[in-house]
């Protein structure tokens, strides 16, 4: 039981995990895909930061820090990676989606055969 | 935009490049670094456009340029990786020596800006590169949407 | 039919996901032994201060160096997506 209650954070990427992928499954609009994904990648973000917690833990940074218990630094530069590489490929899907609107006038996956194969 | 968003924008301006160059130079000492203080100088690059139109900006700082600064960028990167190839990729060769070369002791201290051997220097690299990169994605897809509207 | 199928794998998804967040470490106690070397030797190794950035340019550096070629590839796509006739990009 107390695993449970200790592990909420862990729940919440769950929560956030499974509505990032039902936003991407249920949805035909683009966009909308385009913030499924983003959510997703919220969710994994949250999932490195809250594996690398630790107890009453600092930051890890020796500067004006008060006490050497600090969290892990390691998941935290996966994170920074991670979200770096987020906006890039964010920002290469909203630049496809415009090519694809000009291209075909709308933004639905379904109608747009040309996207197929 | 209008002459409230032109005026406030002109004034926050200074504040958010001082404030991403700032994370970019202290990277090694204070939170932040390259992708940090880039980032957030781009978004004052963002700023720029959404209040004057990125035609007007782009008269100033041509994208050409931008993509020039951002290849310098990574190459400086890669340059840097490759100077301690001698031991190891992205050996940290400075450390120790006359340029950043200070070891501070274990534990928590003031700060000592002259730290860090290539990892200030990387910073450097890298918040050039994440700076052009961003504000030319941003000047792109700004340019790419006026065109299209001028279009229609 | 489609989506009958596609509600049945989203739940089993969803339910593997929750089980799983509970059988991760307890949270605030994870196992530390690379993390406690690098907070340990960071300012000795590296002389950075900020544990953090030595991870990301000094212990990880191919990490960055593969995220800095991801960060190049997408503006390059951009620019090239949006490249007129001439040439030029964007003009």
């Amino acid at each position: 039981m107390t695993q449970c209650i200790s592990n909420i954070p862990f729940l919440a990427v769950a929560a956030l995990i499974g509505t990032g992928l039902s936003i991407i499954v249920f949805n035909r609009n683009l966009i909308k895909l385009v913030m499924g994904i983003t959510v997703l990648e919220a969710g994994v973000n949250l999932f490195l930061v809250g594996l690398g917690y630790r107890q009453d833990g600092g930051v890890p940074i020796y500067t004006n820090a008060c006490h050497t218990n600090m969290v892990l630094p390691v998941p935290q530069a996966l994170t920074l990676t991670s979200i770096v590489i987020g906006v890039a490929i964010t920002a290469f899907m909203l630049s496809m989606i415009m090519v694809i609107y000009r291209h075909t006038g709308h933004i639905d996956a379904k109608r747009s055969r040309t996207l197929k194969g | 935009m209008s002459k409230i968003v032109r005026t406030v924008s002109e004034l926050l301006m200074a504040f958010v490049f001082t404030f991403g160059l700032y994370m970019i130079m202290h990277g090694h000492v204070t939170p932040g670094g390259g992708f940090q203080g880039g980032a957030v100088f781009a978004s004052g690059m963002t700023l720029l456009v959404v209040a004057f139109g990125a035609e007007k900006v782009e008269k100033r700082l041509r994208a050409s340029t931008l993509s020039v600064l951002e290849s310098t960028g990574a190459l400086a990167f890669i340059g840097l990786a490759l100077g301690g190839v001698a031991v190891g990729f992205f050996y940290n060769f400075l450390v120790g020596s006359s340029v950043f070369g200070h070891i501070p002791a274990f534990g928590p201290n003031r700060g000592d800006m002259w730290t860090g051997g290539t990892i200030p220097l990387m910073n450097m690299a890298v918040g050039l590169k994440v700076i052009a990169g961003l504000s030319l994605i941003v000047f792109v897809m700004a340019l790419a949407v006026g065109k299209g509207r001028s279009e229609q | 039919m489609r989506c009958f199928a596609a509600n049945i794998s989203l739940a089993i998804v969803i339910v593997f996901l929750a089980v799983s967040a509970l059988l991760v470490h307890p949270f605030g106690d994870p196992p530390a032994q690379m993390d406690e070397y690098i907070i340990k030797h960071t300012q000795r190794e590296t002389g950075a201060n900020n544990a953090v950035t030595a991870v990301v340019f000094d212990y990880r550096g191919l990490d960055t160096l593969g995220e800095a070629t991801i960060l190049f590839t997408a503006v390059t796509g951009v620019v090239m997506l949006f490249r007129t006739r001439k040439g030029q990009t964007t003009r």
